[in-house]
């Protein structure tokens, strides 16, 4: 079970890993949140996935059956949403991109790489 | 517990500054004296904070939520993060006291503030943490706060300057991520010095090399160390000047504190541990390769934000070269190297803030005549200059003598040699800024003053800078400290 869930997350990895080298900057945005999956389920692995650690002991046992680590289980929560507050945050930058060169490509979108190119004769105010 | 406070003030300080600020957001001159007197009174704290922890025999920690040491997030007040607290503080003064001059109403009310305080928040949670996930989590933050500074002008070249950092940066993150989850994975713990001590008594095994390539790659993103260091030049020339010489002082510095702690600390490079051997020799190269591939960056260009942008990556190439003599008196070196580092490169792209305010252009073809119009301005810019070169007596050359005479004594002599080269290359870089800068007529156009709050900011900076060089014994002993502190981790000690 544990190296059907390691394959699978390797694959959505290097899926993602693809689809970030596009120069489509959609397909990056895409690639970067499903990285984000990815990386989500090999940590999973990292707290076994049936470990005999209980968060919780109940009034009175001594034994506890299946219970998954906790950690790993928060770590996941946070990555969610810190995963979620970029993927926006990119979105957002995308949007403008398209917004002010009216592209997705990467190509197109090189507005930083021209403002200090050498000898750049124009100058650029605050 | 007053002590627990004070441990926190650092991050909660500016936290707290930055929800304050978002609330009087149309307030634009209570937001501008609030962020200087926020930045003058983390400043305090965390001069306080260091006194305390130099005093106090027993490194002072908090675990939130009183968990045993070990299995709840902790703070400690250790070196070297106590002394890049201070060395953060200063640099958050002078970009503060620099934003009276720079930043408008407009920036003000976009948030300006609250994301800068914010920004010294999240780089003093990462320097005070004691756990490898909360280190993540800073970053995140930083990052964040970072993307929102760098595009508040919201112009297309600082959109393109933001697509490039961020995309670099999640990649990053993602790294770094798997990486402490292995590390999790393989010791059950998140605590730096639980994990070390963990790891310590293991024998290498496949998990743990790739948690360290994965850590090493990360983090090496983040301190924009060669291969990794293309997003750099490409996107921090974009920003407002403020908020790029506190990211050219302070975010990459960040990566690579995370990177000492990582491969000193957690896997015990410094003392033999485990992963020692594979590593070291591609830390050389990485080392030697950023120090030179991005001095030769810098020279070719004219753009005096690009040519810091360059700067700031192959200064941390100095820093991983302590690091890769896998030495105690190395990573005193690097550490050394890292708090020069962070106050001259802030203080440099004020500098070149300022050029541009009186000359009209980023371009050094086009400036010239400040040491005519405005010699005190050209006096206190030659200090950072200076100390980037490695000039006697200022902070640099102490820096890089370090460097160098331990990777002699390290056996790598190879490495102390392309030191040497690179240092050479960056005294022409930094003499052609400073002559086109101050000593060349400017063409047919007027200089103006400098205003005097970006001079006393420089001013600031440049005194730290003068203070190292003339007295670099403290804070060596201060570095000693630290490599000690940073051996300690993995020597398994609690």
């Amino acid at each position: 079970m544990t190296v059907l869930y390691a394959i699978a997350g390797a694959g959505i990895l290097g899926c993602a890993l693809y689809m970030v080298l596009s120069r489509n900057l959609v397909r990056m945005l895409l690639g970067l949140s499903l990285l984000a999956t990815g990386v989500n389920l090999l940590l999973f692995l990292t707290g076994r996935l049936a470990s005999r650690q209980p968060p919780i002991v109940r009034d009175g046992e001594k034994v506890l059956g299946d219970a998954a680590d906790p950690i790993a289980q928060a770590m996941i929560l946070t990555a969610i949403v810190i995963g979620f507050a970029l993927t926006v945050m990119f979105a957002v930058l995308v949007l403008r991109a398209w917004r002010s060169v009216r592209s997705v490509d990467a190509r197109d979108v090189d507005a930083a790489e021209r403002l200090g190119t050498t000898r750049e004769r124009e100058a650029v105010d605050d | 517990m007053t002590d627990g406070w004070l441990l926190v003030a650092p991050v909660l300080l500016p936290l707290l500054g930055a929800v304050a600020a978002l609330i009087l957001r149309r307030h634009v001159a209570v937001l501008a004296a609030g962020n200087v007197a926020v930045s003058a009174a983390l400043l305090a704290l965390s001069i306080l904070l260091f006194v305390r922890a130099s005093e106090s025999r027993s490194v002072p920690a908090i675990v939130f939520g009183n968990w045993p040491a070990g299995m709840g997030i902790s703070f400690t007040a250790a070196l070297p993060g106590v002394a890049l607290v201070v060395v953060t503080a200063l640099v958050a003064l002078a970009a503060a006291l620099y934003a009276l001059v720079d930043v408008g109403p407009r920036r003000r009310r976009a948030g300006y503030d609250a994301l800068t305080l914010a920004l010294i928040g999240a780089v003093n949670g990462a320097f005070l943490t004691h756990d490898l996930f909360n280190l993540y989590v800073w970053f995140e933050l930083a990052l964040i706060a970072a993307l929102g500074l760098l595009t508040i002008d919201r112009k297309p070249a600082q959109i393109d300057g933001a697509i490039r950092y961020a995309s670099f940066a999640m990649l990053a993150a993602t790294f770094i991520l798997l990486g402490v989850g292995i590390i999790y994975g393989i010791t059950g713990t998140l605590d730096i010095g639980a994990a070390s001590a963990a790891l310590a008594h293991r024998p290498p095994s496949f998990a743990s090399a790739v948690a360290a390539a994965l850590l090493l790659g990360g983090f090496a993103l983040k301190a924009g160390l060669f291969p990794f260091h293309l997003w750099l030049p490409a996107s921090y020339h974009t920003g407002p000047t403020a908020a790029v010489a506190v990211f050219a002082g302070l975010l990459t510095k960040m990566g690579f504190y995370s990177l000492l702690i990582v491969l000193a600390g957690v896997f015990g490079i410094g003392t033999g541990g485990l992963g020692a051997a594979q590593l070291v020799p591609l830390l050389g190269w990485i080392a030697a390769a950023t120090m030179i591939v991005c001095v030769a960056g810098a020279l070719a260009q004219t753009d005096m934000r690009r040519i810091l942008s360059y700067h700031v990556v192959a200064q941390v190439g100095y820093m991983m070269a302590g690091l890769a003599l896998a030495t105690s008196d190395g990573i005193a070196a690097a550490v050394f190297y890292m708090i020069h580092s962070i106050i001259v490169q802030a203080n440099l792209f004020l500098g070149a803030g300022l050029i541009r305010r009186t000359s009209g252009s980023w371009d050094l073809t086009r400036a010239g005549g400040m040491v005519r119009t405005n010699p005190l301005f050209a006096a206190v810019l030659a200090v950072p200059l200076l100390s980037l070169a490695g000039i006697p007596p200022l902070s640099g050359f102490w820096a890089k003598f370090i460097v160098i005479r331990e990777s002699l004594d390290a056996g790598m002599a190879w490495l102390g040699g392309i030191a040497i080269i690179a240092g050479f290359m960056t005294i022409v870089s930094v003499s052609v800024f400073w002559s086109d800068a101050c000593w060349k007529e400017p063409h047919g156009r007027s200089v103006r003053r400098v205003p005097l709050a970006g001079l006393v900011a420089m001013s600031i900076l440049s005194a730290a800078t003068l203070a190292i060089g003339l007295m670099p014994q403290w804070l060596w002993i201060v570095a000693r400290l630290s490599a000690q502190a940073i051996g300690a981790l993995s020597g398994g000690a609690p």
